[in-house]
């Protein structure tokens, strides 16, 4: 049970901080209470009302290109005396609108369901030293809200008091940013104690703190009671994102009419032209003649065309949803399709993104060994659970000093954020059935080290009232008081925690990457560890190196002072802390190293191999440090023993004053060697696997971002292309050490470049969900976080060939196919059409009934295609599985057409590309129609003279 | 045609039709709701297919078949289609040898009409029922501004629509200040020639009876075409209040003597009102029914054909024409569909032949690389 304090969240962007009175109740007479207005607590995420629903939806609708172009042709049969009567092509369209318009009233009438849940769900309020339930949209900025355990928020709250005396609180923000892990909030020390509704009620306090902002993970303010004082936070932001959706749209081209004189005189006795008509502008009447041809020959592209290849994609996304290999037994889940709009593009990937953690790797932490002042510890037993009794039979490579070793498992028991949960219903997490207890933290590799500690003897029992309890080897209880946690940023890479023993004794340990303790330990020790840690690294493990120092009463005072001091600023709070971390974590003792595996899935190897082997280019995107992404990448075969590694990282750019200079060099050297050097292959068609070598290059985020923001902007875009050719030219590249938006970036470079290549991203974890939106194609991690923001969800990473391999070739000829099929009938439809124009005097008589004009695609000929285009397979799915190499067949044999005339007409497919894009591919005939329509009015005119 | 059923095997003995039951049978009883997919044929995209594979031995046969179907096929229609007796005359007058060239600049109302006459000789005796067309070239009766310049309800008898006309009978629809019935630029532009035949033997004409009913479509003159309705059966009542056609030189109501024949229901009107669908055309004029089994309707021998020469078409560029023609049970002549059939049969059996030389002569040499695969 929490009592939180509450803010809203505006919209609008205002400067300064907002001022909130908690519980309504002004501080003081003196002050002037000046009620700041803040908008209501109701959320919408509806789109329309139900007033404004049928003008936007029609809206919307109409910014379709293709609603729009039919409706052009409508308008145009309802103004100009067209030969075919508005109702052929406005009842197809009424009918698409329609059922659009009510598929979209539909779902937005369940968003209002949704919304109204969500507002008129029933919250608690304290007011007058009650509960007070309120509807959620009632409640007001500076109402105190009580939110029960496995609630949620229903605004933004801060934090200031909870059930458990510590003032602790556990938040998921699952909802926001993905993290399903548990987050420990604290109240402000002062309101901790308000635990009764009586108590809370005699809070008078005002909060400071900043207007709305959209950074989820700030939160400045301060509580003022009676004196300053600073407050941590439970922020949540009630701001539904909607991922942008995949909008390609491709603007028409221009029209080209060439405008011939016309002498019209083409007035028989018999059939004279009334009088109107003859007082027309020749120009009008020519303009009037074009589009009339337009109007005849408008169906070779159909409305339901556009209703047949929905359909098909809607349908035919089931198919993947449907397959059985691609159900996992585990997780009892197989894989989902969010959007079916892309099947085809499933077919035409070049580039696949990879996440490694978690994706290409198992993310199931293992502790594997560790080195404790240059000497290798490791558990011969290999066992992926049940570490409780093996107290046992440990290899020893030699001995440290006893104490040593035991400081070194306290670190490991201390130096930590994991939580333990009693409960058994947590999500994601790894049970542990012999203490009936689970450990909750924000990353996988804690709970390994803590298990890891736990198997040499040290049991981390839990943390009381600031005291972290721990078992020791001798079955006796250690107490530690918790002092600080200097909590992990990625910046810093590590993280502490400051603890005093019984004795009194005051302990800072550090865990950390190699790269950010070894600077800050003394130097003789690092030798030893280093080796280990490497040759750790080279293994594939993730390495993390423990260190310590002991504090003096004098030193921890003024850190003590420092950290407080920083942590209450309202200005530059993040700078202040890290200047304060960086100063406290210095010149400490390494005690050792640990290893912990992370296991690769399944498969994955041979899945790269077939992506390989499809043409495809796969480039691991990963934040973890390089030698172990590395390793990674030689076990799944990204790389082969034969690729000759090109590395841009900090260690051969270095870290001088003269980094970027020699960053370009690199690049330019690298570029010669793979591009100028390089015979250049005929034809773009030709694809990387025929080099005779292979390269693969290795990219880190700091080198990258200096590539990508450069400092000075002297000829930045020339090496930023040269980077980017380097990068295409490798079978494999390995970025690590990326931040999320880095990798977004990446994606979008190559998303962008020539051709705009389709690109691919995989990822499970939040911290991909960026290039997962970033990639044409989005695939997450059946059952994680990344699998809602993705286009389709598979739930490992073995399942992508088929999905690539079968589903997409499949799915990528079926609409090739289907739109070719659909394009050829309406032009056998519509060419006799077009030929009888040169025997009814160009008159635009047309030669069908209204009616067959009208259901001639809809019933006649859509059925036959449409299950054509779901089931036809043209190789078996278990060939195509098999044989990689059919699928660059697939998109490179697409472009190929005898009929050289005919493709433009009937092949909606890019030659390069093959690309099916069907806006893009509905551009030909379009153009074509046009074309008829030129080609007609000029005949006309000939035939006029 | 060789077919190579290549029924995917079901991969782990879950027989085919097993439905939603198996599946939820696997993930342990229907209690626990499994997303698991069903393993049927049909969702785990595992139907029965086919395809069928090109080879000498399926494709030779095919083409013989088709030669040898076709080209009786063609063969028969053709010779049905040349046992046809047609005969044609063009009686424009362009050329100043023709009869009727003083009739070429012809007015509309020119009085008294001009009249000419066409003598000719009928080669072959035409046994069966003869039809007597006319035919019209570079009339664009498609014409999409003409086809739709006329009033169906007014046609069908409709009271209102007789005094007031649909507007798409622009600039045809009245005429000072009275409604056209019949309105439109098809009414107005009616064929009104007159054809008379006649038989010439030792100098005596005989008037060859030409039938004026039965011409026009049973539904055209039943359901289609009615004359306005009314009190008594006087068209000229009927029709009060409205214009003849500005061309026309008699009102609607006296197209002919015969009340069944008359007004709207007049078949020649009604032949005339359905549109042709080409420049080119002819109409159905008049039948000549075969009198007796023992003479020919028309025998072989010396024919004049008498016109009255009302329709102008020399200032389009049209031609007028006089068509006799008996009809099979394939229609009229049409050389061209028994043509086409004797080609594609010819061609067909031609690539047999071809085909089964060269396979005959390579065939054997690699069997095995027939398809690559």
């Amino acid at each position: 049970m929490f009592r939180v304090g509450l803010r809203c969240a505006g919209e609008e962007k205002r400067v300064g901080t907002r001022t909130v009175v908690v519980g309504h109740r002004p501080v003081s007479e003196a002050d002037a209470y000046v009620a700041q207005k803040f908008c209501d607590n109701r959320i919408v995420s509806s789109k329309y009302t139900v007033w404004n629903f049928l003008p936007k939806n029609l809206f919307e609708q109409f910014r379709r290109i293709a609603n729009f172009y039919f409706l052009i042709i409508f308008l145009v049969q309802v103004i100009v005396d067209t030969p075919t009567s508005p109702v052929t092509s406005g009842l197809p369209l009424f009918f698409v609108i329609t059922v659009t318009a009510i598929k979209q009233g539909y779902e937005d009438w369940l968003r209002h369901r949704a919304d109204n849940e969500v507002n008129k769900s029933n919250v608690f309020v304290i007011e007058n030293a009650k509960q007070v339930q309120k509807e959620s949209e009632k409640i007001k900025v500076g109402d105190i809200v009580e939110v029960k355990a496995d609630e949620t928020f229903p605004c933004d709250l801060i934090f200031l008091a909870s059930s458990s005396t510590d003032g602790t609180c556990y938040v998921t923000t699952a909802s926001l940013d993905g993290e399903s892990n548990f987050k420990t909030h604290y109240a402000v020390r002062d309101t901790t104690v308000l635990c009764t509704d009586e108590a809370i009620d005699s809070l008078t306090a005002t909060i400071e703190c900043e207007q709305p902002q959209p950074d989820l993970y700030k939160f400045v303010g301060r509580i003022i009671m009676y004196r300053s004082n600073q407050e941590p936070v439970a922020r949540l932001v009630l701001q539904l994102s909607l991922p942008p959706s995949k909008i390609k749209a491709t603007v028409c081209t221009t029209l080209k009419y060439v405008w011939q004189s016309n002498p019209f005189n083409d007035e028989p006795w018999y059939n004279e032209k009334t009088k109107k008509e003859r007082e027309t502008f020749k120009v009008l009447r020519m303009f009037t003649d074009f589009l009339s041809f337009m109007v005849l020959f408008n169906f070779i592209i159909p409305v339901s065309m556009y209703v047949t290849v929905e359909m098909q994609k809607f349908l035919g996304s089931f198919f993947i949803s449907w397959d059985k290999e691609m159900y996992d037994e585990e997780i009892k889940e197989g894989a989902l399709v969010n959007t079916s709009d892309l099947n085809e593009e499933l077919g035409q990937v070049e580039f696949v993104f990879t996440d490694k953690t978690g994706t290409l790797t198992e993310n199931s932490m293992e502790f594997i060994e560790c080195c404790i002042d240059g000497h290798k510890y490791k558990d011969c037993i290999s066992e992926v659970d049940g570490f409780s009794q093996t107290d046992g039979p440990l290899k020893y490579y030699g001995k440290a000093e006893k104490s040593r070793e035991e400081l070194f498992l306290r670190a490991l028991c201390l130096c930590h954020t994991v939580r333990i949960k009693q409960a058994d219903q947590v999500d994601g997490l790894i049970g542990h059935p012999e203490c009936k207890n689970t450990y909750i933290s924000s990353s996988p590799d804690e709970i390994a080290l803590v298990k890891g500690a736990e198997k040499y003897g040290f049991t981390f029992l839990g943390l009381e009232n600031d005291f972290m309890k721990i078992r020791n080897q001798k079955n006796e209880t250690e107490m530690y008081q918790l002092l600080h946690t200097l909590n992990f940023d990625p910046v810093r890479r590590r993280m502490s925690v400051i603890v005093r023993t019984t004795t009194g004794k005051l302990l800072l340990f550090c865990k950390g990457a190699d790269s950010s303790i070894f600077p800050r330990v003394q130097q003789e020790e690092i030798q030893q560890t280093k080796v280990h840690v490497d040759r750790n690294a080279m293994d594939g493990y993730r390495t993390l190196c423990v260190a310590f120092k002991e504090l003096t009463q004098k030193e921890y005072d003024r850190i003590d002072r420092q950290l407080n001091e920083a942590k209450m600023a309202l200005q530059d709070r993040e700078e202040k802390m890290a200047k304060v971390f960086e100063d406290t974590e210095a010149d400490m003792h390494l005690i050792g190293a640990t290893a912990v595996e992370d296991r690769l899935q399944e498969q994955s190897a041979e899945t790269i191999e077939a992506l390989h082997a499809a043409g495809m280019k796969v480039w691991v995107l990963t934040g973890d440090k390089m030698e172990t992404a590395k390793s990674t990448c030689y076990a799944c075969r990204l790389f082969q023993t034969s690729t000759e590694l090109l590395e841009l990282t900090a260690r051969v750019v270095g870290e001088s004053e003269r980094k970027e200079d020699r960053l370009h060099e690199l690049l330019m050297d690298y570029h010669k060697r793979l591009i100028q050097d390089v015979p250049k292959p005929r034809g773009s068609l030709k694809r990387s696997w025929t080099l005779s070598q292979e390269y693969g290059l290795i990219i880190d985020g700091s080198t990258l971002s200096l590539i990508l923001n450069p400092s000075q902007d002297s000829s930045s875009s020339h090496y930023k292309s040269i980077f980017l050719q380097i990068c295409l030219k490798c079978t494999a590249v390995l970025c690590c050490r990326m931040a999320p938006l880095q990798k977004a970036q990446i994606v979008r470079m190559v998303k962008n470049t020539k051709g705009s290549p389709i690109t691919l991203s995989i990822g499970d974890g939040a911290n991909d969900v960026s290039m997962i939106l970033e990639a044409h194609v989005g695939i997450g991690k059946e059952g994680r976080q990344a699998a809602r923001n993705s286009d389709y969800a598979v739930p490992k990473f073995k399942h992508l060939r088929k999905l690539l391999l079968a589903h997409g070739h499949l799915y990528y000829v079926r609409i090739a196919h289907l739109v070719q099929y659909f394009f050829y009938k309406n032009l056998c439809f519509i060419l006799p059409q077009f030929l009888y124009q040169f025997f009814c005097g160009f008159s635009q008589q047309p030669l069908y009934d209204a009616a067959y004009l009208t259901m001639y695609n809809i019933c006649f000929t859509s059925l036959p295609i449409l299950a054509y285009s779901l089931l036809e397979q043209h190789i078996n799915i278990d060939t195509l599985t098999s044989d990689p190499q059919l699928y660059i067949l697939s998109f490179v044999g697409a472009g190929r057409n005898p009929w050289g005339w005919f493709e433009p007409v009937c092949l909606p497919c890019d030659r390069d590309r093959g690309a099916v894009e069907l806006q893009k591919g509905c551009l030909y005939p379009q153009c074509f129609l046009l074309e008829l329509s030129n080609v007609l009015c000029i005949a006309y005119s000939v035939y006029a003279l | 045609m060789a077919v190579n059923y290549s029924a995917k095997e079901e991969a782990d003995g879950h027989p085919a039709g097993g439905g939603p039951g198996g599946g939820a049978a696997a993930g342990g009883g229907g209690a626990v709701k499994t997303r698991k997919p069903d393993n049927t044929a049909f969702k785990q995209q595992r139907l029965p297919a086919w395809q069928p594979i090109l080879t000498a031995g399926t494709v030779l046969p095919a083409f013989f078949i088709i030669g040898l179907i076709f080209i009786p096929i063609g063969i028969g229609i053709f010779v049905t289609s040349n046992n046809i007796r047609e005969y044609e005359i063009d009686y424009t007058g362009i050329e100043p040898s023709s009869p009727c060239n003083k009739c070429l600049n012809v007015s509309w109302d020119s009085t008294p009409p001009c009249t000419c006459t066409i003598n000719f000789t009928l080669e072959h005796s035409f046994e069966s029922n003869v039809f007597m067309y006319y035919g019209l070239s570079n009339f664009y009766q498609n014409h999409r501004r003409y086809v739709k310049s006329r009033d169906d309800s007014q046609l069908n008898g409709d009271n209102s629509s007789l005094l007031n006309p649909s507007k798409e009978c622009e600039p045809y629809r009245t005429n000072e200040d009275k409604p056209i019935a019949p309105c439109g630029a098809i009414a107005n532009s009616m064929f009104n020639d007159t054809l008379e035949l006649y038989h010439v033997e030792n100098d005596t004409r005989t008037a060859i009876p030409l039938i004026k009913k039965g011409i026009a479509w049973w539904t055209d003159k039943n359901v289609k075409f009615r004359n306005p309705t009314g009190d008594g059966n006087n068209l000229t009542a009927l029709f009060q209040g409205t214009t003849k056609p500005v061309n026309w030189p008699k009102p609607v109501y006296m197209l002919d003597s015969e009340p069944d024949n008359n007004g709207f229901i007049n078949e020649d009107f009604i032949v005339w009102m359905r549109t042709a669908a080409l420049p080119t055309f002819r109409k159905l004029y008049r039948l000549i029914e075969r009198k007796s089994n023992l003479q020919p309707t028309l025998q072989a021998g010396k024919y004049s054909l008498d016109i009255t020469y009302n329709y102008p078409v020399h200032s389009f560029d049209g031609r007028k024409r006089m068509i006799l023609s008996t009809i099979s049970w394939m229609g009229g002549k049409n050389p061209f569909l028994g043509i086409a059939y004797i080609t594609v049969g010819s061609i067909c059996f031609f690539l047999g032949v071809v085909l089964l030389i060269i396979h005959h002569k390579y065939g054997n040499r690699n069997t095995s690389a027939d398809i690559p695969n």
